[in-house]
């Protein structure tokens, strides 16, 4: 019988063949932490080993993603810390800058194939590349970098089936927040999702990755592309074609559930306050006239240079609004270049927006771009939790770069339709 | 062994960032002070309650308990408060492996059956709930065998020590 592309994964690394439900220990090509997980799973290492000490540094990375430049001594002593470690191990190490770990490592370091975990829930954003990627704890992660191996429970398959081409307006974040909206938070508890379907030959990379990004929003454990052309030529880009090879599912594989999304039919779509489940149409949302403080570009799920692009679309030669505050944060040093090589940072510069460098940003609430009492922001991120950005008396919107760049313009909850007809 | 307390109620969804603020990420490598301000967005009377110390009290959730980030200052917040299990309708995936890896339970039961302040008694090795005040027993979801191994060793840490590796009896992988 044929395997899904979980399963397959996971059978090619053990070298025998799996199924939904077994549980399997396998080696781990890589486990990262980033600046708000890395302490503590440190002093896990030290409590399993005795000592900082792991079986494979190259395959052990910290990024320092969330709290830097540190903005408190707190999040400086962290970042010695973590330093330190990266000297007694010979880990490697993402400095301040570099980008946001989901973002740098599918440029750097992932192969479709691989299995890679952390202590980030976003982890599962690499599986956009077809590897097994999946975001634990800091003890779990503590294991797979201490010892390079991980257990894990094959997860059941839930398989999407995507049709059609997207309307203008409407992207790859529109197809999730619906599949989110419909399926629930919790709509996919510990299975894989793996999408499939005419529709993603369209999709490019950046675009899956927002889509695999917020696998996490319905409770996944990760949602899964096949390794295909789109793959090769972007790893091409980043000067790793040598490490592509194409990965699909078997034909003939079980699936628990099967489900289709007609991609024409779908709106520019807005999660509203406080759950990224609690999806409505751009346009609806609109009627509100709900006034926007502060817009966000960027994160895990909308950092990239598409991303980026799709907002300069809008703001080249217009002005955010009066009242409005526009945060662009890149997903890498990467982007930041490509970005300002194209114009693109320029562009939403001179729209008004202030740009942070290559990291999370506002998007954990710990110290850029928090909001006051009674605040609405539009961002681009992957959830808008009460609390998420830092104040439990604000109120976060989530959106696609479009609509979230046509918010900035108009100060208010925006349709982007109109600007891009 | 048998786990007594009193039922501290919480709703559907309780995320990650309702148990453990990001606002208060400069706190991550000082647990004795975070826990000040465990589920704090979610309930502003818990953390100081269950830290007075004369009262154990079961967190008592409903769909998707620890939703969202995968900091496991989470589950370790709320152990650290004295809370000896978590009781939910479901949990998010790695909440449920947080709390066994660091040693405490989180048991499926129907929490609809539990009111807050009910007298809440949990037999672990019979996989027995029982609403005390109540009287009526719950039926609760099968814990994955690996994960009663781990949690019968007091987490993974230890689970690994003792048997010096990361490795499962076949039996215990079903
Ligand atoms: S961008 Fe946001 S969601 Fe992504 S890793 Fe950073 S904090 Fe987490």
């Amino acid at each position: 019988m044929g395997m899904t592309l979980a399963e397959k994964i996971l059978a090619q690394k053990l070298g025998h063949e799996v199924r939904a439900g077994d549980v399997v220990i396998c080696p781990v090509d890589l486990a990262l932490v980033q600046d708000g997980t890395g302490t503590l799973t440190f002093d896990v290492i030290r409590q399993l080993m005795g000592k900082d000490t792991l079986k494979h540094p190259d395959r052990a990375m910290i990024v320092l993603d969330h709290l830097g430049p540190p903005g408190r001594p707190e999040y400086a002593a962290m970042h010695k810390r973590l330093r330190d470690f990266v000297k007694a191990t010979g880990c490697l190490l993402a400095e301040v800058g570099e980008g946001i770990s989901h973002v740098l490592i599918s440029e750097r370091y992932v192969k479709p194939g691989d299995v890679i975990v952390g202590a980030d829930s976003h982890t599962n954003t690499a599986a956009g590349m077809a590897a097994f990627a999946t975001g634990m704890g800091s003890t779990d992660t503590a294991v797979a970098m201490a010892l390079g191996k991980q257990w894990f429970r094959v997860p059941e398959t839930m398989r999407f089936e995507l049709r059609g081409r997207l309307p203008v307006g409407v992207s790859s974040k529109d197809i999730i927040l619906h599949i989110i909206g419909t399926i629930g938070e919790d709509g996919a508890v510990y299975k894989a999702m793996e999408y499939d379907g005419e529709t993603i030959r369209h999709l490019s990379m950046d675009a899956r990755f927002t889509i695999t990004s917020m696998a996490q929003e319905c409770g996944a454990k990760l949602g899964l592309f096949p390794s295909d052309e789109e793959t090769r030529r972007w790893m091409q880009r980043h000067g790793r074609e040598k490490d592509w090879r194409p990965l699909a599912a078997d034909p003939g594989a079980a699936y628990e559930r099967l489900i289709e999304i007609e991609c024409a039919a779908l709106e520019p779509l807005v999660a509203v306050p406080h759950t990224p489940g609690n999806v409505k149409q751009a346009a609806e949302v609109e009627k509100e006239g709900i006034r926007v403080d502060q817009v966000f570009l960027g994160t895990c799920t909308n950092g990239r240079l598409e991303d980026l692009r799709a907002a300069a679309q809008i703001l080249k030669g217009r002005r955010v609004a009066q009242g409005t505050r526009l945060l662009v944060y890149p997903g890498s040093r990467w982007v930041y270049h490509e970005a300002l090589k194209e114009g693109v940072i320029q562009a939403l510069e001179a729209a008004g927006a202030v740009i942070g460098h290559a990291a999370c940003g506002p998007c954990p609430g710990m110290q850029f771009g928090l909001l006051s009492d009674g605040e609405v922001c539009m961002a681009t991120q992957n959830r808008n939790f009460k609390g998420r950005m830092g104040n439990p008396n604000s109120f976060l919107y989530l959106a696609s770069p479009w609509t979230a760049a046509a918010t900035a313009v108009e100060g208010r909850i925006t349709d982007p339709r109109r600007f891009l007809a | 062994m048998v786990i007594r307390g009193k039922a501290w109620k919480f709703g559907d969804f309780i995320s990650t960032d309702l148990i453990a603020a990001g606002r208060y990420a400069h706190l991550r490598d000082n647990l004795p002070e975070f826990v000040k301000h465990v589920l704090e967005d979610a309930d502003k009377d818990f953390a100081a309650a269950a830290l007075k110390g004369d009262q154990t009290y079961i967190v008592v959730g409903g769909r998707n308990f620890g939703q969202g980030s995968s900091r496991e200052h989470a589950a370790r917040l709320i152990k650290l408060a004295g809370v000896p299990v978590v009781l939910a309708k479901s949990f998010a995936r790695i909440f449920y492996r947080n709390c066994f890896n660091i040693g405490m339970p989180a048991l499926t039961v129907d929490t609809d059956q539990i009111a807050h302040g009910d007298e809440v008694e949990i037999d672990l090795k019979h996989g027995v709930v029982r609403n005390r005040t109540r009287q009526k027993e719950l039926a609760t979801g099968r814990i994955p065998p690996v994960m009663l191994t781990i949690l019968e060793e007091g987490g993974v840490v230890d689970y690994i020590k003792k048997h010096g590796d990361l490795i499962f009896d076949e039996a215990r992988t079903r």
